[in-house]
């Protein structure tokens, strides 16, 4: 039962990584910034240059 | 585990894997179940990743736990950052999975199960999994460094610009046949383009959700786009039952081939938050969720496949495209095998993610053999139809006829008989008009797809929403790509001119951003427009085109990669990669060769120049011909680019064996860890 809970924690957690929400809470923490329209403002602006610069696959 | 439990475990997975590749390979007359492709696919990783990776990560790579990565040394909380290796693992994958293991095993069914599939395993486990492993590895010893970064400084300037070179010309020819391949799934089709357009304002919803109600909270939104979107393609039943909507959404190839090329000029204009962010959120979240319910799907329902395991198409007179079992087969199939695509991915995003060198191993090895599996099961969604539903849908009507009786009268006379009728109920089943001279891979995969999915959840009533969830699945792939990809040339394209000319670099100025948004858009509107024109339905040219730029991509991909092997002194093992990059330079300079020069004009862009020249003259003649040419000039082109990198890779080697060159890498020193110690 441990193990199927890692295993669940593991996805949330890739999920959150792939979507980019752990991303939001790491620049919040880091700026110090509470979540608010601004602040994710703030974050896509950050991101966009990488953002539009990442590859996807065909 | 018990050493001798653990050595018999591994016999059986060897000895079962033996028996399906068997029986795949030497099953004749009778349909087999799908089972034993998954079974074959499954050992053959297992055994690949056990052994195969374990191989080169200790004798070659030398991985050690110990060195400090760049995502420990040089974090900065937003590209370099140390991530749980699940994670980057997913993260990698979704990068990597696009529609290309889905179409091109879809294309290269019409050899048959067995040569795509056994390309898509031994290709996998032997080449693409190597080099992903590979250059994924060496680029976290290098700070993260690109491709065409690593390409410039271990093999040298030429190395560097044809890198670059054939990455604009592979994003630019990738761009117009996943457009094509947008067309030819939605034209004529009223439920398919009204789904799609949703998408559209579905995405925008959502960046404005985003931004203004619920900040940050992407996996949520992405659900409640997900539900949209599932409800546009319930309404899209309601638009294609509606005479004026269903004649408003009812467009040819060319109106949408318009519509596309607007749309791309748009959306790569458009601030990334409103549009491409969403919508590549909704498109990794459809994906992930589609892939594995296929998964489940077919080992649940285990299907029987009806494709034989051989054609006679091997030949080279198939209709989906023309060329012989070699070396088409293995250009049509790049990304379920090998592609050169993933090197960018593997040099780009996620080597500054990862804690460990050890974990290279899981995430570049293992996240291409799922790629890999995912390739296995477009071919078991192909494989499931019935060959003449197969090649009625993929063959284009300038090979099989115009109307329905001379196509099924065609596909028939090849021995793989179809009807009209079985056709006209079929397009009535999944809500389509018709499903003839569906060229592109998409509808055939859709039908396949909705073929397995009806047989477990809601059965026929319930096939049309599975087709068309299908189509979309893909579609929303392909627009996502068609925006990211233009501006990742774009960015490129204004890096190289910033050389020139200052402002053209700056991303932020308008008249570059229109300028070369234009550039790019224009070049990949220009192939979609000619694949739209083709008589041959476009795929049969474009296709092999795409195919050719993506695994000569590969091929400087694996040069680097011999490259690095050999200068790190392990040339006694430097086969890993020199055998794959043998493989993919005889294939690829042999497709290339047969592309330009081949006398049959199905084949060969200049007999077919030749032939169009001497026959009678329509308006489009001259703009075929010259259509033609131009085709031949770009493979040729690529194909001497190439040359010269394994000529300079060449010289580099020998100079390196044979003492005249210092074997020196371009690695970032030694540094130890941290996270060891923290964890004691």
């Amino acid at each position: 039962m441990r193990r199927l809970f890692k295993a669940a924690r593991i996805v949330r957690a890739a999920l959150r990584e792939i979507f980019d929400e752990a991303a939001y809470e790491r620049f919040l923490s880091r700026t110090r910034m509470l979540s608010s329209a601004d602040a994710y403002a703030a974050f896509c602006r950050e991101r966009e240059f990488g953002q539009t610069r990442k590859p996807r696959c065909c | 585990m018990n050493k001798t439990v653990s050595i018999f475990a591994w016999l059986a997975v060897g000895l079962l894997g033996a028996a399906a590749v068997g029986v795949i390979a030497v099953h004749r007359g009778e349909p087999i179940n799908a089972l034993w492709l998954v079974v074959a696919a499954t050992c053959c990783y297992a055994i690949g990743y056990r052994f195969y990776s374990k191989f080169i990560a200790a004798k070659i790579l030398a991985l050690d736990a110990l060195r400090a990565t760049p995502a420990e040394r040089l974090e900065n909380g937003r590209d370099f950052l140390v991530t749980n290796k699940w994670v980057v693992f997913g993260h990698h994958f979704a990068a990597i999975a696009g529609p290309g293991p889905l179409v091109g095993p879809v294309l290269a069914a019409q050899f048959g199960y067995l040569p795509g599939t056994l390309w898509v395993l031994a290709g996998a486990v032997f080449a693409g999994c190597v080099q992903d492993f590979v250059l994924l590895l060496f680029s976290v010893r290098r700070d993260g460094k690109s491709l065409t970064e690593m390409a410039k400084e271990e093999i040298g300037r030429v190395g560097g610009f044809v890198a670059y070179t054939a990455v604009i010309a592979i994003l630019v020819i990738l761009l117009g046949v996943a457009a094509l391949i947008v067309v030819n799934a939605l034209k004529d089709s009223p439920w398919g383009t009204f789904t799609i357009a949703m998408t559209i304002p579905i995405a925008l919803l959502m960046g404005l959700y985003l931004r203004r109600i619920r900040p940050g909270k992407v996996l949520e939104v992405s659900v409640l786009g997900f539900f949209l979107v599932l409800l546009a393609i319930w309404g899209g039943r309601w638009a294609s039952l509606n005479p004026a909507m269903a004649h408003a959404f009812t467009l040819q190839g060319t109106t949408l081939a318009k519509l596309i090329i607007s749309y791309g000029f748009a959306a790569s204009a458009l601030p990334v938050w409103l549009l491409l962010a969403p919508r590549d959120y909704l498109s990794t979240f459809v994906k992930l969720g589609t892939i594995a319910l296929l998964g489940i799907g077919i080992v649940v329902l285990h299907p029987t496949l009806h494709m034989p395991a051989l054609t006679r198409f091997v030949d080279g007179t198939g209709p989906v495209f023309a060329g012989k079992i070699f070396p088409f087969a293995f250009i049509t199939i790049a990304c379920g095998a090998i592609s050169g695509f993933h090197a960018l991915i593997s040099s780009g995003t996620t080597p500054k993610l990862i804690a460990r060198e050890t974990e290279t191993r899981m995430v570049g090895y293992g996240a291409m053999m799922a790629e890999s599996a995912v390739a296995v099961m477009a071919i078991i969604a192909a494989c499931v139809l019935q060959p003449g539903v197969y090649f009625a849908i993929n063959s284009p009507a300038g090979v099989v006829g115009q109307t329905a009786i001379t196509a099924t009268a065609t596909i028939s006379s090849w021995g793989f008989p179809v009807t009209a009728s079985d056709m006209q109920a079929l397009a009535h089943a999944v809500g389509e008009q018709t499903l003839f001279n569906r060229t592109g891979g998409a509808p055939a995969f859709a039908v396949g797809m909705a073929h397995i999915f009806s047989q477990s959840l809601g059965g026929a009533t319930v096939m049309a929403l599975w087709y068309h969830f299908a189509v979309m699945f893909e579609a929303l792939f392909i627009l996502t790509i068609l925006d990211a990809g233009t501006r990742v040339a774009r960015f490129m394209i204004q890096d190289a001119l910033g050389h020139i000319y200052k402002p053209l670099g700056r991303t932020s100025w308008y008249p570059s951003i229109l300028a070369t948004s234009a550039l790019v858009v224009g070049a990949w509107g220009f192939f979609l427009w000619q694949g739209v024109k083709d008589p041959l339905g476009g795929i049969n040219s474009l296709w092999p085109l795409f195919g050719i730029a993506n695994q000569l991509l590969a091929t400087v991909a694996l040069c680097v990669a011999t490259t690095i092997i050999i200068k790190m002194h392990r040339t006694r093992y430097a086969a890993v990669t020199l055998i794959p990059l043998a493989w993919l330079v005889a294939v690829t300079f042999t497709a290339s060769w047969h592309k330009i020069l081949d006398p049959n004009p199905r084949v060969g862009f200049l007999a077919q120049a030749r032939v169009l020249a001497t026959g009678p003259a329509t308006n489009a003649t001259a703009r075929l011909i010259f259509n033609n040419r131009l085709d031949a000039a770009v493979t040729a082109v690529l194909g001497i680019m190439v040359a010269l990198v394994l000529i300079e890779s060449v010289r580099q080697w020998i100079g390196v064996v044979s003492g005249r060159e210092e074997a020196r890498v371009k690695e970032t020193p030694f540094v130890m860890t941290r996270l060891a110690e923290e964890r004691g």
